[in-house]
């Protein structure tokens, strides 16, 4: 039996979403670092290092979540991201993961749509974190 | 001054050398282009050397003689249709052929200029060559700038009514599974924020129609004469619920141009989102000032607050749509980002202008400029 507790870093603007996803990852297990700005999840990854990180794709600016993905991933290469987002595909935004041009700039592991149960997230992450 | 370059391929050498004389004290002006438009020539001796020269140059403007020593102009046509380059081809001919001119105008080529030609002649196919090209590049951009706008519109838009719903949805679904125990006193920050994104997403959708109803509408057809001063105590009553909660004082200053000719939803839609801003925005116990007045030119609207102020970068984006400051002060502040976009719109339609100056920390003061002209001439229809 693994008894390691993993760290997991999400960053959102919207309180609820923070505080809805804190509460499940919580109740699964994890050790959470929830922060409301890609300021203080660059603050956050300056000193420690998450086993897991979730971002909101827009903060303070529209593509946050892509500059996090990015900061991070040049710290910690090996920490998965999941870049989460309410933005949908219906608008024509059709990024994704799917094609290697996409992961080349979009430093992400996983691109998942707000909305997903607690148990998918879940599974997801165990997934990303191998366990 | 802007300038075009000209690449002229003919094995002629007097040909070219004539183009470039021509051409060097050339300008073309254009009402609607910003500047005007002088040229540069480029040669080349044959349809290959032509191609090297575009592919190096870039070329806006091709001259092109049909009959070369190898390759032929009609060839060269085709690489750059091929090519997919941006630049108008004039063929230069020096005999009427019709199969060549079908041939070369089914494979782009704009003009025809006779061999030999007089400067006149020259000047005049330059001239409307460099219109064409211009109005083809901005009809471009345009289309692009358009597409852009249209596409960042939705995808926040979509982002900002979705974001509530799952907020919503997600606390139901905590409800649903007896996440946080058995007790609806368990529940009740999770009602709280739901009420709360209910009624914030409430508020962006009355945004979104008074921003379609000032996009799409039909204006001027409900010109009435409206008390500027009744206005402006009916945006304050419908604010006062917020304002009293964060003991905001008013000082209302109407002096001249009380009663104006307008829509009375446009004057609404300018004061009640300048005056709430100025609440929202501002600092407890602080104070918020309207003022109406009027000089010689222009009707003077102003709201001035003691409220948090902005940052310079932040001034500028501020009236466009979905644009929200986003900070540790504004934090908690909800809105649609709507608001000055619309009141922007409906200055606009009144031929006004609207301007802000600002210091952090200290206030905003928001200023509408509308020609009295746009408000005591227009009559009911």
């Amino acid at each position: 039996m693994d008894k390691k507790i993993y760290t997991v870093l999400v960053a959102d603007d919207d309180p609820d979403y923070l505080y809805q996803v804190t509460y499940y990852l919580r109740k699964a297990g994890y050790e959470v670092i929830s922060v409301e700005s890609q300021k203080e999840a660059e603050q956050v990854l300056a000193k420690s290092r998450p086993d897991l990180a979730i971002f909101d794709l827009m903060m303070e600016s529209d593509d946050s979540g892509f500059i996090l993905c990015y900061k991070l991933k040049r710290r910690y290469p090996d920490v998965p991201v999941i870049l989460a987002t309410a933005v949908s595909r219906e608008t024509g935004l059709t990024f994704g993961l799917s094609s290697d041009q996409d992961r080349d700039w979009i430093k992400a592991d996983l691109y998942l749509e707000k909305g997903v149960r607690p148990e998918q997230l879940n599974q997801e992450i165990k997934k990303l974190l191998k366990i | 001054m802007a300038q075009l370059k000209v690449l002229v391929v003919d094995d002629e050498p007097g040909i070219r050398s004539g183009v470039a004389r021509i051409l060097r004290s050339f300008h073309v002006t254009y009402p609607f282009m910003d500047e005007d438009y002088t040229y540069e020539v480029l040669e080349a001796s044959t349809g290959e050397e032509g191609i090297e020269v575009m592919e190096r140059e870039h070329p806006d403007i091709m001259l092109l003689d049909n009959k070369l020593p190898g390759m032929q102009g009609v060839e060269v046509l085709e690489y750059v249709r091929r090519k997919n380059h941006d630049v108008v081809v004039a063929m230069i001919t020096s005999y009427a052929s019709v199969d060549i001119a079908v041939k070369a105008t089914n494979d782009g080529a704009t003009d025809f200029i006779p061999k030999p030609f007089t400067p006149q002649e020259l000047k005049s196919s330059i001239e409307q060559i460099t219109k064409q090209q211009y109005l083809k590049r901005i009809t471009h951009r345009l289309d692009e700038e358009g597409k852009k706008i249209r596409y960042q519109f939705l995808s926040v838009l979509s982002h900002e009514l979705k974001a509530p719903l799952n907020a919503i949805e997600g606390y139901l679904q905590m409800m649903h599974d007896r996440q946080l125990g058995d007790s609806l006193d368990d529940y009740s920050s999770a009602i709280d924020r739901s009420m709360q994104r209910i009624q914030s997403m409430r508020n962006l959708i009355m945004d979104l129609l008074d921003f379609t109803k000032v996009s799409f509408e039909k204006h001027f057809d409900k010109i009435q004469e409206v008390n500027l001063e009744d206005v402006v105590s009916n945006a304050i009553v419908t604010v006062s619920p917020y304002a009293i909660q964060k003991d905001i004082q008013f000082e209302t200053m109407v002096k001249n141009c009380k009663m104006i000719w307008a829509d009375p939803n446009d004057m609404e839609i300018i004061f009640n989102n300048l005056i709430s801003n100025a609440v929202k925005y501002n600092k407890t116990g602080g104070k918020v000032s309207v003022s109406v007045d009027c000089n010689d030119n222009d009707l003077l609207l102003s709201v001035k607050d003691t409220g948090i102020g902005m940052s310079e970068a932040d001034r500028e984006t501020i009236f466009n749509e979905f644009s929200r400051i986003k900070n540790e002060q504004t934090r908690n502040i909800s809105g649609s980002g709507l608001g000055l976009s619309i009141v922007k719109k409906v200055v606009e339609l009144y031929h006004g202008v609207i301007n802000v100056e600002s210091i952090q920390g200290k206030g905003s003061i928001f200023t509408v400029l509308i020609p009295r002209t746009q408000i005591q001439n227009i009559k009911p229809l």
